[in-house]
């Protein structure tokens, strides 16, 4: 009995270790792929160039870099305040009749595959936005809409978490000292929930700069630093998407080397979401 | 002398239960009243009427009146105002997680547009007010949960007297604290009696007598005896407020 | 009304316009999609093979590959994370090891599809000589879906209260005999829930598949075949220009399917409270 027992606790403390042994294995793929044309370009060639052209050998990942931060702020930018205002909602002043269609459809949003968010962005935002603003509608703010409703579950969800747990206490301090609810929502447990929301933000940030398909449905994924909002541009995950199918030799290196950088932004971004959920609480 | 607030024939249910069977009190100004009696028996339900915090709580119905300044405060007036007006400290001492001086600015805050000047000057009164000013004058900035528990009942009083309050309600204020500090609380209640009129919910018998000018004995929902401290303490007419008193039940 | 009372209510009607607009939002998707495809949807669209390129006829072997894989990866990705979520929930004393192991299966949580594409092309594809085939995308997928099924399943037997766990023992059970009779029956709904999950991932993931399993118009047969799951066709008409008629039915379908695994996630979901 005692050994067979062993045995069990053996294999099943293998099992667990799969998901260290599978991130490992990641990091070491990527890296290996990536790192020696990241070394052989340089800091300058590789991170601080903006000129990918990979039939000439340049492989400036500069411009991918700025479309990330341009459409991420953009999804920001629009999915933030309304998912924060759900959360909000949800969390403080919500009918019950709403509720029960607003919890299920969060949920569903959720479920949507990204390609299918793509193809709405295709058929929808990309024609509205060509034929109400300059350009063709493949553009910054195609991605950054498309991309603000696909972070709405994350950020809603997240920043609901901690809307709840704000102590009670609280909110009856403040509305014995005659604030309104809304009062106590704005002074009170939201500065109090800030870092749950903060944490919310950054991974719906997090999941806007990894999501690839969506976004290279809509934004057009040229390599040239968009100008305005307009303008089409490509990100990190689209340049690997879209040219790995024919990539080869050094080509096909720099494409790791684009994922390398967007593993290390992801991981940066992961590290300071446990860090922001570590010290949960006072507002200064 | 006026009183501070008039209840008048009130019943209060939680959905079908009634918690609160036909009270008819004056709570008189510049007084402190002790509510008494065993848990249960709706001491803290009375006092969350008086400034409306029962309305948060779901299927709580009222009937009777309340009256404060003349105004029934179920009717007539606004919750926010009669909130302002009279001030409640809780159980658990809970400031807000701000730095000490945005806990009593909070309130001022609230209720007007307010230059900082004038700001920093209530922030001190209320400290001074509140014995604590010569505590935290050095550590307004820091985080008020960094305080002792002592001092954050006090803080929560000092917030409270910043929106000048008329009536301060407090419910068991002392029963989370060491006996020092529960000490400073009562020294302070009798300092700040000349102010406002003070309703003090206690399970503690010794504090009642201590402090309080006045005492309601309640039970199962009942006022079984109001009246003079001294007269309660000494000559309860009821054999049931005896009975409390001497510690025979509760 | 005072001032105050009039902020607040303009506030809440804001927020309130803001779960409108949320609500709003899905439901146009949603309607679009289906208003646009759901004609194109017979019995032949289902039964088909596609003919030019997926220009006419149907998505069979697309359904077929979608569910090969994701078969794949669930069979591979269910034993290994409800083992892992065992393993952490019931033997584990805590200490270095098991912060290890969360801290990797929340990192593997947070890491983007497409990276998940690059490693299951080098790693499986090429170095392990899969080749574009539903072995390399079920394992690439089961990579991806492991930590969902971990988290779902720890939170699942965490449910289980210690009592049941004490009287099984007290019985003279060992500590796996407790697991398998007590533990795991009655957190099977948790379980079943993320692995419902996980297969709405699995089905819905583009950019991972398309490097690993490869977009063959055929129907995958072996586990070594490649095959073109629904969402990657989805990609490829639409990106190709091949026919709007077909995508959309295409992505009716798909969201279909997400609806029926929503449903049925929270069927299951249900169930679990209604026995607690």
């Amino acid at each position: 009995m005692r050994s067979h027992e062993k045995w069990v606790q053996g294999i099943l403390f293998i099992l667990a270790t799969t998901a260290v042994l599978t991130v490992l294995a990641i990091t070491f793929f990527i890296f290996s792929e990536g790192l020696p044309i990241m070394v052989d370009r340089g800091v300058t060639g590789f991170i601080g160039s903006t000129r990918w052209e990979p039939l000439s050998g340049s492989f400036g990942i500069l411009g991918m870099i700025i479309g990330t931060i341009q459409i991420t702020l953009g999804a920001i930018a629009l999915g933030v305040p309304v998912g924060l205002a759900c959360a909000v909602y949800l969390a403080e002043i919500a009918d019950r009749r709403l509720e029960k269609i607003l919890r299920p459809g969060i949920e569903l949003l959720a479920g949507i595959p990204s390609v299918v968010y793509g193809f709405f962005g295709l058929s929808v935002v990309v024609p509205f936005l060509r034929e109400h603003f300059p350009g063709n509608g493949f553009s910054i703010l195609a991605g950054s809409i498309i991309l603000a409703i696909m972070i709405l579950p994350t950020v809603v969800n997240i920043s609901e978490n901690s809307i709840r747990s704000v102590p009670g206490d609280y909110r009856s301090a403040s509305l014995a000292l005659g604030a309104s609810h809304w009062q106590t929502i704005l002074r009170v447990i939201l500065p109090a929930a800030r870092s749950g929301i903060a944490a919310s933000v950054i991974l719906g940030m997090g999941r806007a700069i990894g999501e690839t398909m969506a976004v290279i449905m809509v934004t057009g994924n040229v390599t040239k630093v968009a100008g305005s909002i307009f303008d089409p541009a490509r990100t990190l995950t689209g340049n690997i998407a879209i040219e790995m199918g024919y990539a080869a030799g050094e080509h096909r290196e720099a494409l790791f080397a684009t994922g390398v950088i967007l593993f290390l932004i992801i991981m940066v971004l992961n590290f300071s979401t446990t860090r922001f959920s570590r010290k949960a609480g006072d507002v200064k | 002398m006026k009183p501070a607030i008039t209840i008048k024939n009130l019943n209060f249910y939680y959905r079908q239960v009634m918690a609160l069977k036909n009270i008819s009190i004056d709570i008189p100004a510049n007084r402190v009243t002790a509510l008494i009696g065993p848990s249960g028996c709706g001491k803290s339900t009375f006092l969350r009427v008086l400034n409306r915090m029962n309305d948060l709580i779901e299927g709580t119905r009222i009937e009777g009146k309340i009256l404060f300044n003349d105004t029934n405060i179920y009717k007539d007036m606004d919750l926010m105002k009669l909130r302002k007006k009279v001030g409640m400290v809780f159980q658990k001492p809970n400031p807000f997680p701000m730095s000490v001086y945005n806990n009593i600015a909070y309130g001022p805050r609230l209720h007007r547009k307010i230059s900082d000047k004038e700001l920093d000057g209530i922030v001190e009164k209320s400290l001074k007010s509140a014995s604590l000013w010569d505590e935290v004058r050095d550590r307004m900035e820091s985080s008020a949960l960094g305080l002792s528990g002592g001092q954050q009942q006090r803080l929560c009083i000092a917030r409270c007297l910043a929106v000048q309050p008329e009536v301060l309600l407090m419910d068991e204020p002392t029963s989370a604290l060491d006996p020092v500090s529960t000490a400073k609380i009562e020294e302070l209640v009798k300092d700040l009696r000349d102010k406002f009129a003070i309703i003090i919910v206690t399970h503690n018998m010794q504090q009642a007598g201590r402090i309080s000018d006045y005492t309601a004995f309640f039970l199962n929902g009942e006022i079984v005896e109001y009246g003079a401290t001294r007269e309660i303490f000494h000559r309860p007419v009821d054999k049931r407020t005896e009975d409390y008193i001497t510690g025979r039940f509760g | 009304m005072t001032g105050k009372n009039l902020t607040q209510s303009a506030a809440f009607l804001a927020l309130r316009a803001a779960a409108i607009i949320t609500l709003a939002v899905l439901f146009i998707i949603i309607i679009y999609i289906m208003s646009n495809g759901l004609r194109h949807i017979n019995t032949s669209f289902f039964l088909q093979g596609p003919t030019s390129m997926g220009r006419d006829g149907g998505i069979a072997p697309f359904i077929v590959s979608t569910l090969y894989v994701s078969a794949v990866s669930l069979v591979i990705a269910a034993p290994v994370g409800i083992g892992s979520a065992l393993y952490l929930s019931e033997y584990s004393k805590g200490g270095l090891p098991v912060r290890i192991i969360r801290f990797c299966t929340e990192t593997l949580a947070g890491i983007p599809s497409i990276i998940f594409g690059l490693f299951g092309f080098v790693f499986f594809v090429v170095s392990l000589g899969m080749g574009w085939s539903v072995l390399s995308g079920g394992l690439t997928l089961a990579c991806m879906v492991l930590p969902t099924i971990i988290k779902t399943s720890e939170e699942a037997i965490k449910t289980v209260p210690d009592t049941y766990r004490e009287g099984s023992m007290a019985l003279g059970a060992t500590k796996w005999q407790t697991i398998v009779k007590v533990v795991l029956p009655v957190s099977v709904p948790g379980i079943i829930t993320g692995i419902i999950l996980s297969i709405g991932r699995a089905v819905g993931e583009t950019a991972a598949v398309i490097l690993t399993a490869g977009s063959s118009l055929r129907a995958p047969v072996s586990i070594t075949d490649p095959g073109r799951t629904m969402s990657v066709h989805l990609y490829v008409l639409t990106m190709e220009g091949i026919s709007n008629e077909k995508a959309f039915a295409t992505a009716a379908v798909l969201i279909l399917f997400v609806l029926g695994i929503n449903y049925a996630a929270n069927k299951t979901a249900t169930f679990i409270r209604r026995k607690v």
